[in-house]
């Protein structure tokens, strides 16, 4: 789901004081802390249990192999379309004709709707050499175009993810540990932000970005690349991880063994380093596959809006669009995709859940 | 409690100070483009640039270009849009308004309950087959997006399923005001409610479980036990009582990025001129003035509804309020 | 003989984990006669709190399982519905739980919590449970129980809470009260506050009381009878008199000898049972506390006997003539640590 509401699911004021260690429990009661010591005993280390753990769950496994299928598939895009279905996904292809049961079919056939004025595409042939999900107004294979448009919306996903949390790290752990007026200007930073409408800010970014080339030093970014929505998507959503780990940071700097470390005159780095990192780390990691999910999601929806992959590039938004007007006619170009955007963020929040649990049993970050 | 308020409204003040200068910022200051070209559009003659230039003091520094731009939107309210010649920019905001609040609040019913049902049912039956299955349908309602959602609804009630039972009282698409015809208003909108609010419905259901069966791991549950009250009473009164603290919070801050362009794709699949489907409808022209008015418009109704969150907090949390 | 107000039989608990069911008690058995308060000790772990949680039916039914017999004026708790377990809950059981910060729900004010009790159990009307509910508050010494009413828990000190939770606890005149160390989570001064108001509404109220602890201090001053629980099973049952005039278990020795005297010189170092209790998934076959036993004998290895005198029992080999000896041995090596 893209929609803001994403970003609301921590309660604001509770951005996260109380921080986790991997295996640190609170015992709820001394009988049920004895209850739950028994069913975990202690193991040889934080991240080879949570792996392990992850492993045993069954629903987790299952959501891993659905999206390696999905990565595989878009991964061999170029494949399935030179050698199986022979066609090229972005360039239009108005006059084409393909052999279906031994006849040849005008890609692009005349309509016979209304006034008979126009052409309407071919439509699924459900054969896999070709138009398998039948074609779009410009003649483009709609399943070739399905597998590069999941290319560019996985490429995005994780590389805005990436970008995110490596914002997010940063700024969370600067504010976290460093406090004083470093920590209120960058959380008044984070405010605005997070008060931003997401979708108006995105709106905002891409029409500036989208109506000029900008030139950076030596890198000019034109106005159809990817950079734009990857930079957008990866932008909005640092808030809703920076806060956390900005709290996180914050109670670690205030445990004993990081206050100890300071009276032992050990150099902030090393506490950074060895202290602070290795426990934002695994929030990071937990994030990774619900930050995916949500900019996945994100976009598809900018994409939609057409302020995402532009055409004749494809997205599984994009292809969403480029269907609206095929909507009543060849309802697949559209519905195609969306099955795929479901099947894809349900695995993620799936798996995401998954890695929750295994690495954070308290559960404290339930994005 | 007066110390509080005063704080959050000071917060307030100042999100919206910053907020009103980062989209300033967006629009006059990326580096790249002119803005006087942005902001006439596409193929704008020479006069019309320079008329541009003098009319929002683009020759002058940044901070003055600033206020004449919060002049002309808050003060004077005559922003004019020149590639839809002449529209009146804050009147075209307030005349959408209306169709996107009729959007929102039903949408904001269909999923407040949906949600609670969802989150009450699951975590009474936390573990067993309903649970999951209704947790599985929630995510599921979280993937699906909105816009897909919105033509699917349209492909089978506007045209497959038309002519059926089912969807022959749909009407067109588009919008009917509430004063000319409710009945109408309400057929117009039904679908639209029910599209925007699935993924909400699912959301909150699945947050709103994590949260009570949680607090079911506290003390307070098993004293509330040990009193003898009813499985039910523990729910609702207890359990649901502390879970809505997060509850309340989540709905203020959604609902307000909904009124403020959340809405927007909702809006688009099925035609409704409300401020989303008016900003959406600008990009495509890239018509700047109506963008940056009701970018700015929206974002204050978001610093606005998450102030009112803040005070809602404070009502329902008696820890915060006396803190 | 009258038949006593709680007859435990045989009770087991067990938890599901990993590696199948967990025994967390075995075959536990007591009573608790009417008016008279029941001590449990044993250091954490050995089930002290899960017994009775699983008596009143506050266990997960999805995780534990418990059988056995705890017949409650004469009906076995463990058998019965929902139902009937809610309302002796509450109104016939009351229960004061450990940490009296965490008992209260934090959004409901105090009067609002125990008016609530009230009236699930009693046909009162909101204003006549409004005012037995300042009564109560009154009754367990609370100076202002008018302005408390209506105070939310996290105003009140920790003190205050667990007067709050007490006068709860005796808001329907249950005839039995379980209090889970009621005085742990609580200030020295505080705690000899709360054992005060304990033993005057015992006298005041005549319900029996089982107070679960691991200070044999608070044993010493509050008991007529004494469980002490080790591993899950009782180790050694009596009169409180008896149990500290003539212990018999060994564990019971360690921990008598681990009180600080009250008089004569103060000992170097106040002695401490050695080891820790075993995880409820390692714990040894025979003997539990064999492990840590300073008097352990070869035969320990096996399930031991169950000793018995005059209303009193202890599970162990040792019996009445070589406990003496035993005791003195284990003494020595108590002052020369190994």
């Amino acid at each position: 789901m893209p929609r803001d509401a994403a970003k609301t699911t921590g309660n604001p004021s509770a951005g996260g004081a109380e921080g986790f260690r991997p295996g640190e429990r609170q015992p709820a009661s001394t009988d049920l802390a004895l209850q739950e010591e028994m069913l975990d005993p202690p193991a040889p280390s934080p991240w080879v249990s949570a792996f392990r753990s992850l492993l045993r769950d069954r629903a987790a496994v299952c959501a891993a192999a659905v999206l390696m299928i999905i990565i595989g598939a878009s991964v061999l895009a170029p494949a399935y379309a030179r050698f199986v279905a022979g066609v090229d996904p972005f360039s239009s292809n108005l006059e084409g004709e393909i052999l279906l049961n031994g006849e040849s079919v005008p890609v692009l056939q005349p309509s016979t709707e209304g006034l008979g004025l126009g052409v309407i595409p071919i439509g699924p042939t459900w054969q896999v050499n070709g138009y398998f999900l039948g074609a779009d107004e410009q003649g483009r294979d709609v399943m070739a175009r399905l597998l590069y448009g999941g290319r560019a919306t996985l490429l995005i996903g994780g590389l805005a993810t990436a970008l995110t949390l490596t914002l997010a790290a940063a700024i969370g752990i600067t504010a976290g540990f460093f406090g004083g007026w470093i920590d209120q200007v960058l959380s008044r930073i984070l405010d605005i932000l997070w008060a931003f409408p997401i979708y108006l800010l995105a709106i905002s970014l891409s029409i500036v970005l989208l109506t000029a080339r900008i030139e950076i030093g030596p890198f000019v970014i034109d106005s159809g690349s990817l950079v734009i929505p990857i930079a957008i998507i990866g932008i909005i959503y640092v808030p809703y991880v920076a806060r956390p780990i900005r709290g996180q940071v914050l109670a670690l700097r205030r445990s004993e063994f990081v206050m100890a470390a300071i009276g032992l005159g050990v150099p902030s780095h090393r506490i950074l380093l060895r202290d602070i990192l290795p426990n934002v780390v695994t929030t990071l990691i937990v994030f990774v596959p619900l930050m995916m999910a949500l900019n996945i999601s994100t976009e598809t929806a900018l994409s939609f809006l057409s302020l995402g992959v532009q055409s004749p590039g494809a997205s599984w938004g994009t292809i969403i669009r480029d269907g609206q007007s095929l909507l009543y006619s060849r309802p697949w170009v559209s519905t195609a995709p969306g099955l795929v955007i479901i099947v894809t963020i349900v695995a993620l929040n799936i798996l995401g859940d998954g890695v929750r649990d295994a690495f954070d049993s308290r559960s404290k970050l339930r994005p | 409690m007066l110390t509080i308020l005063l704080q959050r409204l000071a917060q307030m003040a100042f999100v919206m100070f910053g907020i009103s200068v980062m989209v300033f910022l967006i629009f006059f200051a990326t580096p790249g483009s002119d803005p006087a070209a942005r902001i006439a559009g596409k193929n704008a003659a020479p006069e019309t640039l320079a008329a541009v230039r003098h009319d929002f003091g683009l020759d002058q520094s940044l901070p003055v270009q600033y206020a004449v731009m919060m002049k002309k939107l808050f003060v004077t309210g005559d922003l004019v849009s020149f590639v839809n010649r002449g529209l009146k920019v804050v009147p075209a905001i307030v005349e959408a308004t209306p169709v996107t609040l009729s959007l929102v609040f039903g949408a904001a019913l269909l999923w407040v309950a949906g949600g609670l049902a969802i989150g009450i049912a699951a975590a009474a039956f936390r573990g067993r087959l309903i649970d999951r299955l209704l947790m599985i349908l929630s995510l599921t309602g979280v993937a699906i997006p909105v816009f897909w959602l919105g033509e699917m609804t349209n492909l089978l009630s506007q045209n497959r399923l038309h002519d059926t039972l089912f969807f022959s009282w749909v009407p067109a698409l588009g919008y009917v005001p509430f004063a000319e015809d409710p009945l109408g208003w309400f057929k117009a909108l039904l679908l639209p409610w029910f599209t925007l609010a699935l993924g909400f419905i699912g959301l909150y259901g699945r947050v709103l479980r994590a949260s009570i069966v949680e607090i079911y791991q506290e003390d307070f549950i098993r004293t509330a036990r040990a009193k003898g009250l009813s499985e039910s009473r523990i729910l609702l009164r207890h359990a649901l009582r502390m879970s809505l603290v997060p509850f309340v919070t989540m709905f203020g801050l959604d609902f307000g990025a909904l009124v403020g362009g959340g809405a927007l794709m909702t809006e688009v699949v099925f035609g409704l001129n409300g401020v989303g489907k008016l900003t959406y409808d600008s990009l495509q022209s890239l018509d700047l003035p109506v963008i940056m008015a009701s970018v700015l418009y929206a974002s204050f109704f978001v610093v606005v509804a998450n102030a009112l969150v803040d005070i809602a907090y404070l009502m329902l949390d008696p820890r915060i309020r006396s803190n | 003989m009258t038949s006593p107000l709680l007859q435990v039989r045989d009770l087991s608990v067990s938890f599901a984990s990993r590696k199948g069911q967990t025994a967390i008690i075995e075959t536990l058995s007591f009573h608790v006669d009417e008016g008279e308060t029941l001590c449990i000790v044993g250091e954490s772990g050995s089930g002290k709190t899960v017994a009775l949680m699983s008596m009143l039916g506050l266990l997960d039914p999805r995780s534990a399982r418990v059988e056995g017999e705890a017949l409650f004026k004469g009906r076995n708790m463990l058998q019965a519905s929902e139902r009937e377990l809610q309302r002796i809950r509450g109104r016939e059981i009351a229960l004061i739980s450990q940490d009296p910060m965490t008992a209260l729900t934090p959004v409901h004010t105090i009067g609002w919590q125990i008016v609530e009790q009230i009236r699930t159990h009693t046909g009162l009307s909101r204003r006549a449970a409004e005012a037995r509910a300042l009564e109560l508050l009154g009754e367990v010494g609370i100076a202002r129980p008018r302005m408390v009413a209506e105070q939310y828990p996290h105003q009140l000190s920790g003190g205050m809470r667990q007067r709050v939770v007490i006068a709860m606890a005796l808001s329907c005149n249950p005839s039995l009260l379980i209090a889970d160390e009621p005085t742990t989570a609580l200030d020295v001064t505080v705690q000899a506050q709360v054992l005060d108001l304990l033993r005057r509404l015992r006298r005041d109220f005549g319900s029996s009381i089982v107070l679960i602890t691991h200070d044999m201090g608070v044993v010493a001053e509050m008991a007529d009878r004494v469980l002490v629980m080790y591993g899950g099973r009782v180790v050694e049952e009596g009169q409180t008199e008896a149990i500290f005039s003539d212990p018999w278990h060994p564990y019971t020795w360690g921990l008598l000898d681990s009180i600080p005297p009250l008089d004569g010189p103060r000992p170097e170092r106040l002695f401490s049972i050695p080891g820790s209790p075993p995880q409820p998934d390692r714990r040894p076959a025979g003997c539990i506390f064999r492990p840590r036993c300073r008097a352990a004998l070869p035969e320990c290895n096996l399930a031991p006997p169950r000793q018995r005198g005059a209303d009193r029992n202890a599970l162990c080999f040792l019996d009445e003539g070589e406990r003496p000896v035993a005791r003195s041995a284990a003494r020595r090596s108590e002052e020369q640590p190994a």
